[in-house]
């Protein structure tokens, strides 16, 4: 694992190269406005203030990361000396690192280090989908609700007030239980029973914050003109509300995907999450955490976490980074 | 401020009767009502049959979900399949989860608003930054590693607190309750930081400060008070995530209140107590808002007369 390490450097090397670029465009640039026709919109200005910032490349190089690692783990495994996750040898069970098993043996004689790495997909699978299910829903629903009003906005702000009275991991437990999977349960139904559950009670905050968006803009002077030169709702829509609403969606969206990963992973500790065949983060500490355990074979816990907390960490930190950016009070 | 409470009181009957019945739709409808009930097993048919005839499950789904709500707002929350009644096994088990809960908020209200307190004054010093990075890294871990890695260290190797508490007492529901307050107090934390620092930017601030008075009176009277509106509303509300919270930390620390009882249900396929339990914390959760929506017009008049 000499990636992150390097990527990280080449990167912070380029961010402060920007930094220093950028410094010296502020010096140089306001008087000269060049063609006059682009005084820079808030999404340029958000990206020019993103680039600026270490956290934003080290938040999106762990990402990468992680998504390389989740679509080719072999990528990773490949050079590692037992790429199999599915291999095990009960003699070399709870074994420390060494040369043979980078992150050690669990309890079963696997080699923890490619488990970790075939773990990745699971959780990013779940927070993945459940990112963008939330965001279809969501923003349709906050999108009607803002734009037309009246008794529909009524209807879906209540019908989301009621999905919303349910806690994120109790409404998981809940549904998991009535709809439990077992071992001959085929991984991808799991997933989308754990992804089901999160969009359905996960979307109202996107709802919410797309309506907000909405409202402000549909008073604004540019879109009465828009809709006074004839423009449809649907162009509206795509041109004055949609960009408007953009940023504020990603942010919540990108913090709530580091929630959702974290809440599958706790699903899976209690076990009723994912189920053992499949390779997962949340059922590898699950398997760990047990006392004895955690005092004999600690790195059994340590890895897992690690990664599951990096991924969780990044997540969150691109979606405060960006929020930053695209607030005009921070700057 | 009447009309506000009459207001939220209507507002809230809505949502009680739309959430409950999502989740009797889902349970008893969607589903197949006898799975996950008895244990490893399939249903026996004595047991199929009584639970048909407890839940009215021939009947049609409003009248299944009037008559269920009937006996949930009587304290019935069904019969789990070894004949104990889900409600007598929580009457025995809810102290202890309040005394756990207790400890955690007092943890998240204490430390969270003394880091944010710290952080929000001090913007962008070593302080801001610390409280920043610690709170990021607390936020990341999961409480579930968090709370077996404190259960190893503080309890087996240091020796400092109990390993487990399975009596329940205060003393040995601190170091749980620390646990299962952690994320919170980060968020407390941050969220104290922010508004502090958003209010002391205000004019009124800048005002008050032009006109001579002292930086302890500007921030213990213009700005602490009103920046805590928000972390009031947010611990109370946050009631729902530590009632899940307190599955894990049961769990781990084999703590015998109703978190503990929610797992120990998975475990055993025990669906009737996950879901009359849940069904119950669920309708606190909403009563809890509701004295939080409350709190939060008699805190913030602006909110009451709109």
């Amino acid at each position: 694992m000499t990636d992150p390490n390097l990527l990280s450097n080449q990167t912070s090397g380029t961010a402060s190269d920007d930094a220093v670029t950028a410094v010296a465009e502020h010096v140089t640039t306001p008087p000269a406005r060049p063609n006059g026709d682009d005084a820079r919109s808030l999404g340029r200005d958000a990206w020019e203030e993103l680039r600026r910032r270490p956290g934003f490349w080290i938040s999106a190089t762990l990402i990468a990361i992680m998504l390389v690692m989740a679509i080719v783990p072999n990528l990773f495994t490949f050079f590692s000396p037992q790429p199999d996750p599915a291999y095990a040898q009960l003699a070399n069970a709870r074994q420390p690192p060494s040369a043979q098993a980078w992150f050690g043996f669990d309890g079963q004689g696997y080699d923890i280090y490619s488990r970790t790495i075939h773990g990745a997909r699971a959780s990013i699978l779940v927070g993945v989908l459940t990112t963008i299910g939330t965001i279809i829903i969501g923003g349709t629903i906050g999108l009607l609700a803002g734009f037309y009003g009246g008794w529909l906005d009524s209807v879906l702000s209540r019908t989301g007030e009621i999905f919303w009275s349910i806690p994120l991991l109790l409404g998981g437990v809940l549904f998991m239980t009535s709809f439990p999977s077992d071992l001959g349960t085929p991984y991808m139904i799991v997933v989308g029973k754990v992804v089901l559950v999160l969009t359905v009670l996960g979307w109202p905050r996107i709802a919410r914050i797309m309506r907000s968006a909405v409202l402000q803009v549909k008073p604004l002077d540019y879109v009465q003109a828009a809709r006074a030169l004839g423009a449809t709702p649907l162009q509206i829509i795509a041109k004055h509300v949609l960009p408007n609403a953009f940023a504020p969606v990603i942010v919540v969206a990108t913090i709530d995907l580091g929630a959702y990963i974290a809440t599958e992973a706790t699903l899976s500790f209690l076990g009723i999450g994912l189920q053992p065949p499949t390779i997962s983060w949340g059922i590898a500490i699950s398997d760990a955490s047990g006392l004895g355990l955690l005092r004999s074979a600690p790195h059994m816990l340590l890895f897992p976490s690690l990664f599951l907390s990096i991924t969780v960490l990044a997540f969150i930190m691109l979606g405060d980074v960006v929020r930053d950016a695209f607030d005009p009070k921070a700057r | 401020m009447g009309t506000y409470i009459l207001r939220r009181i209507l507002q809230m009957i809505p949502v009680v009767i739309g959430t409950t019945f999502l989740i009797y739709w889902m349970v008893f409808s969607l589903g197949d009502p006898t799975v996950g009930r008895c244990g490893e097993r399939p249903c026996p048919e004595s047991y199929v049959a009584r639970l048909h005839e407890e839940y009215n499950l021939d009947k049609s789904l409003p009248e299944q979900y009037v008559r269920y709500m009937g006996k949930v707002l009587q304290g019935d929350l069904g019969t789990s399949f070894n004949g104990n009644a889900v409600i007598d096994q929580l009457a025995t088990r809810w102290p202890v989860t309040i005394r756990l809960a207790v400890i955690a908020i007092i943890f998240e209200a204490v430390i969270g608003i003394a880091a944010g307190l710290l952080a929000g004054l001090r913007r962008r010093s070593f302080w801001d930054t610390l409280v920043f990075v610690t709170t990021l890294v607390i936020i990341s871990i999961p409480s579930f590693v968090l709370g077996s890695v404190a259960q190893m260290v503080f309890g087996v190797r240091l020796g400092w607190f109990p390993v487990t508490a399975t009596q329940g007492t205060w003393q040995q529901l601190l170091l749980p309750g620390l646990v299962l307050g952690s994320l919170s107090m980060a968020y407390v934390a941050r969220l104290t930081r922010n508004s502090l620092s958003e209010n002391l930017s205000a004019d009124y601030v800048r005002t008050a400060r032009a006109k001579g008075m002292s930086a302890g009176r500007v921030v213990g009277v213009h700005t602490f008070r009103n920046s805590l509106i928000p972390v009031v509303t947010f611990i109370g509300a946050d009631f729902g995530a530590l009632m899940g919270g307190a599955i894990v930390t049961e769990r781990i620390f084999n703590i015998p209140g109703i978190g503990g009882y929610i797992y120990h249900s998975i475990n055993t396929k025990d669906a009737t107590a996950v879901v009359g339990t849940i069904t119950l914390l669920v309708l606190v959760f909403l009563v809890m808002n509701l004295i939080v929506d409350l709190l939060y017009g008699a805190l913030d008049p602006r909110i009451a007369h709109d």
